[in-house]
């Protein structure tokens, strides 16, 4: 961070004349291990720095990113973006006295209890060779492999305002694969941290159990092989922690972002079946759902200090006892609609200027356990880890399927179907909501591929979240 | 970044190489203008500098990658790149030779560029807006350079660099009722941006009539280059690459294994000597102009890169396991016959957020999106309503195919996650029978 600092200092000091300025710098570095069939893989070093120089003048906007962060180099990256400044005031969509001003001076340093270098490079390959082996439990098992991502983004937000915000986000995220075959019949089952990312060091590989879980993904992926296909007709359903990530997501984070709902974001990732007058009245879901966005839980993805833009984040309700109440939307975004919103202008790195991002979606917590939630079923599915998404360009008519399935009969678990899918209209699925677990059964969970933009960003969105239960769903299983 | 500054950077840090060691350096380089618009005007406007090196360190039979950020000044770069590479010496110590190590030990050069001087990204703009007047105009325009370059210690100069520009965008007349249209190419025209804004005007007043709303069933379809573009994106995820195939990954299993097939009328080829990806790959292998993927309906190759030719005794021809240059066989259907004999249906501009349904059966689910019309006895009669698919490729491009277009559309790939996409597809549109559709 300290170099971060000094250069920050040096752009300060020959800052461009302006209404506004913000300078991003963003230094990243990265490890990947990967075992694969017993063989190590070639390790992969990433390091990444650079900056983005945002400048307001003459009632416009405009960004400059380089790699170049010489005083020449951001010189230059400053004079684009004056140029894209002056094109923005006369063709601008909004008048740039709208674009959000920080002064405000924070830090944040992620939790991290054992850091990626405590643990000695053959011991990290050991630990995933020994997650191989116990992947591949005999010849149906076609394809395997154990992996160790490693990231750590330092982050310096620097304003002509005064405004100083350092964050420092670290992500170890383990992960594991079993593939099964038998005749043209192929199942994938994931475990071991691959859908469980959360910020930390060392410690998340023992939390996400990527050698404890080797077998039963194994296992799992075997026994789907044999199993029936999901049934297909209209049934009760609960979603896991690791499928309730991507419910959550597509169907609500998604439609509540601002940019979205003005309009911005049409061409690509697509608008939304909400609208401004619903914000205050519009039964979303059930009473049983509560959304908040909330920065604050410990080790979630995107919990920190503030967003891209330098406003400071803190938790908001965005649903609550199922009525709608807030969007997701950065201040600029607030400005243009007049309505609230939240800190989450996020860019993906230094080369992406700050948009309506999801941060951390959470569903808070019911009451109850897993065991009771099914024993409220008589007759439906349990699935588990997603492994298909697709829904609408207004978020409404969605088509999600899992790795895994379970028949639920009576109250009781019974055997696995394989190829479970199930699909409905995100409007009318939240009404059908009836049963959340309680604090114990939540999980902190949360996706590394969201992606939306012009340009296209990847970021990663942090999402804690319960079992629930759905009554009268649509599902089905595969075939042609 | 250009030539001369990372082939210096390069001999440099091959200079500094020990003993037996080899050294791949690659660069993917762009210097790109980005302008976000919304309702016809400016929402987001800004440039990109960024140069990205990559480093394979080899010695004997092991093998570590890096790659890092380039600031463009040589002795700060080489001292970052130094760095990196003596962490990458460390690591080989402590790990294991690696058997499917591949890379080309014969030295070979070459040096492609394509395009000239971009336009002005401001002028043209400003030139769009212009011409949209009246219309709620929403995408993105992406213009500049794109470099990729890549030299080793044994001998590999290679160099392919683009200058192009890519407008992707979309016209709106209400809430989701929407054309779409995208320009792309090496050399702006203002007469084809017009063209193009002609069609969509058209397009808007047919979307300006009552939506049809249309249940879940079969239907005869028409799909656009545009939306069959969607049904390739999903057969590149996973389908060639021959990783997939020998662990029985591919949903085209059934195809390989000879259950299932396709029309004959289908063929698939990567086609690399289109020219506007590098013909070399990451390990200094020159790929072959073309690879047949689906010949007439079979499996014909699967796509090889170096590490997959190495594990299963294939030759290398391609740098990974995706089409990046897609082209579907064109057919015997004149654009002009298409609405006669599609008769009722729908013509179906284009998909969206596909994902594969059951990747055992080739099933694909995804949207309808965009000018998607219902057609009666051979005429346009309203839009429609965003439709839900799930259906088996082995219906749409199999047993209920019809007929493919003579023209095809060549249409490049706007992403931009990693830097600005280079791929492509050409691509005809296609008549079915029926497909499937879901909510």
């Amino acid at each position: 961070m300290d170099r971060l600092h000094q250069i920050a200092e040096r752009f300060a000091a020959a800052a461009p004349a302006c209404d506004y300025w913000t300078l991003r710098l963003v230094d990243e570095e990265s490890d990947h291990l990967a075992v694969r069939q017993g063989v190590v893989e070639p390790s992969a070093l990433g390091a990444s720095l650079g900056a983005m120089v945002t400048l307001v003048v003459g009632g416009g906007v405009g960004y400059g990113a380089t790699s170049d962060l010489s005083p020449a180099g951001l010189r230059a990256a400053a004079d684009q973006a004056l140029g894209w400044a002056a094109c923005h005031a006369r063709l601008g969509l909004f008048d740039a006295a709208y674009y959000p001003r920080s002064a405000l001076r924070a830090d944040y340093r992620g939790p991290v209890a054992e850091p990626w270098e405590a643990m000695r490079l053959p011991d990290k390959l050991h630990l995933l060779q020994e997650a191989n082996q116990a992947l591949a439990l005999d010849e149906r098992i076609v394809d395997w492999s154990a992996w160790l991502a490693y990231r750590r983004v330092q982050q310096l937000l620097v304003t002509s305002d005064g405004g100083q915000v350092a964050q420092v986000w670290t992500y170890v995220s383990p992960g594991l694969v079993a593939v099964a075959n038998a005749g043209s019949q192929t199942q994938r089952r994931h475990g071991g941290g691959a859908d469980w990312s959360q910020q930390g060091g060392l410690e998340r590989i023992g939390a996400a159990g990527l050698l404890a879980d080797a077998p039963r993904v194994a296992e799992e992926a075997i026994a789907l092989l044999t199993a029936p296909e999901c049934p297909r007709d209209t049934r009760d359903l609960i979603l896991t922690p690791g499928q309730m990530v991507l419910q959550i997501h597509e169907s609500i984070g998604h439609p509540l972002e601002l940019d979205r709902i003005l309009g911005d974001e049409r061409n690509y990732a697509g608008t939304s079946f909400v609208t401004p007058e619903m914000f205050g009245t519009y039964r979303y879901g059930s009473d049983l759902l509560n959304v908040t966005f909330d920065p604050t839980v410990p080790g979630e993805l995107v919990s920190g200090a503030a967003d891209d833009d330098g406003t400071p984040s803190r938790r908001e309700y965005l649903i609550r006892n199922g009525v709608l109440e807030r969007p997701l939307g950065g201040v600029l975004s607030q400005s243009r609609s007049g309505l609230p919103g939240t800190a989450n202008a996020r860019a993906c790195a230094w080369d992406r200027p700050p948009i309506d991002r999801m941060a951390n979606i959470n569903l808070e917590p019911g009451e109850g356990t897993l065991d009771e939630l099914i024993a409220g079923v008589e007759l439906g599915i349990l699935m588990d880890t997603n492994r298909s998404w697709s829904i609408d360009d207004s978020r409404n008519k969605f088509q999600f399927g899992c790795e895994l399935g379970r028949l639920i009969i009576d109250g009781e678990l019974r055997g696995l179907v394989r190829n479970p899918g199930y699909r409905g209209i995100s409007a009318e699925f939240w009404r059908r909501l009836d049963g959340v677990g309680g604090p114990a059964t939540r999980e902190v969970r949360g996706v590394q591929n969201c992606g939306k933009g012009e340009p296209n960003q990847s970021v990663y969105v942090g999402h804690a979240t319960p079992p629930a239960r759905f009554r009268s769903v649509a599902v089905f299983g595969g075939g042609e | 970044m250009n030539q001369d500054a990372f082939y210096s950077l390069s001999e440099q840090l091959c200079a500094g190489l020990r003993g037996d060691e080899h050294l791949f350096c690659s660069l993917d380089a762009e210097s790109s203008d980005f302008v976000r618009l919304n309702c016809n005007r400016i929402r987001q406007a800004g440039a990109v500098r960024s140069a990205v090196l990559g480093l394979n360190l080899i010695n004997g039979a092991r093998q570590a990658e890096a790659s890092c950020d380039l600031s463009g000044e040589l002795e700060q770069d080489l001292t970052l790149a130094r760095g990196l590479l003596a962490r990458l010496r460390e690591r080989l110590a402590h790990v294991p030779d690696d058997p499917y190590l591949n890379y080309s030990t014969e030295p070979s050069v070459s040096d492609c560029r394509v395009g000239e001087t971009p336009p002005d990204a401001g002028a043209a703009v400003a030139d769009l807006l212009t011409a949209a007047a009246g219309l709620d105009l929403v995408g993105i325009w992406a213009s500049g350079e794109i470099s990729t370059g890549l030299a080793s210690s044994i001998g590999h100069r290679h160099w392919h660099a683009g200058t192009s520009f890519n407008l992707d965008w979309s016209t709106y007349l209400e809430s989701d009722k929407a054309v779409k249209a995208s320009y792309s190419g090496l050399t702006w025209e203002p007469r084809v941006l017009a063209e193009k804004l002609a069609a969509m005007r058209q397009g808007l007043a047919v979307m300006a009539r009552p939506a049809r709303v249309i249940t879940p069933g079969r239907y005869r379809a028409y799909l656009a280059p545009a939306a069959v573009a969607e049904l390739m994106n999903m057969l590149a995820w996973g389908s060639f690459d021959l990783k997939s195939h020998r662990t029985r990954q591919t949903p085209l299993l059934k195809l390989v294994r000879g259950e299932r097939s396709f029309n004959p009328r289908v063929t698939i080829r990567e086609e690399q000597d289109r020219g506007l990806t590098p013909a070399f790959t990451g390990d200094g292998f020159i790929q072959p102009g073309r690879v047949t993927l689906i010949d007439q309906g079979r499996f014909g190759h699967c796509l090889v890169d170096a590490r997959d030719a190495k594990e299963y005794g294939e030759r290398v021809n391609a740098a990974g396991g995706s089409p990046a240059s897609v082209g579907l066989d064109p057919g015997e259907l004149a654009p002009a016959d298409v609405l006669a004999r599609l008769d009722t249906g729908l013509w179906i501009g284009n998909l969206w957020y596909c994902n594969w349904s059951d990747p055992n059966d080739a099933r694909v689910t995804g949207m309808t999106r965009f000018g998607t019309w219902w057609v009666e006895q051979g005429r346009i009669e309203a839009p429609v309503k965003v439709m839900r698919f799930d259906d088996s490729l082995y219906h749409l491009l199999g047993d209920r195919l019809e007929g493919l277009t003579t023209e095809r559309d060549l249409l490049m790939d706007p992403q931009t996650y990693e830097g600005r996409s280079t791929e492509s597809a050409l691509l005809p549109g296609v008549l079915v029978g029926g497909i499937e559709l879901a909510l």
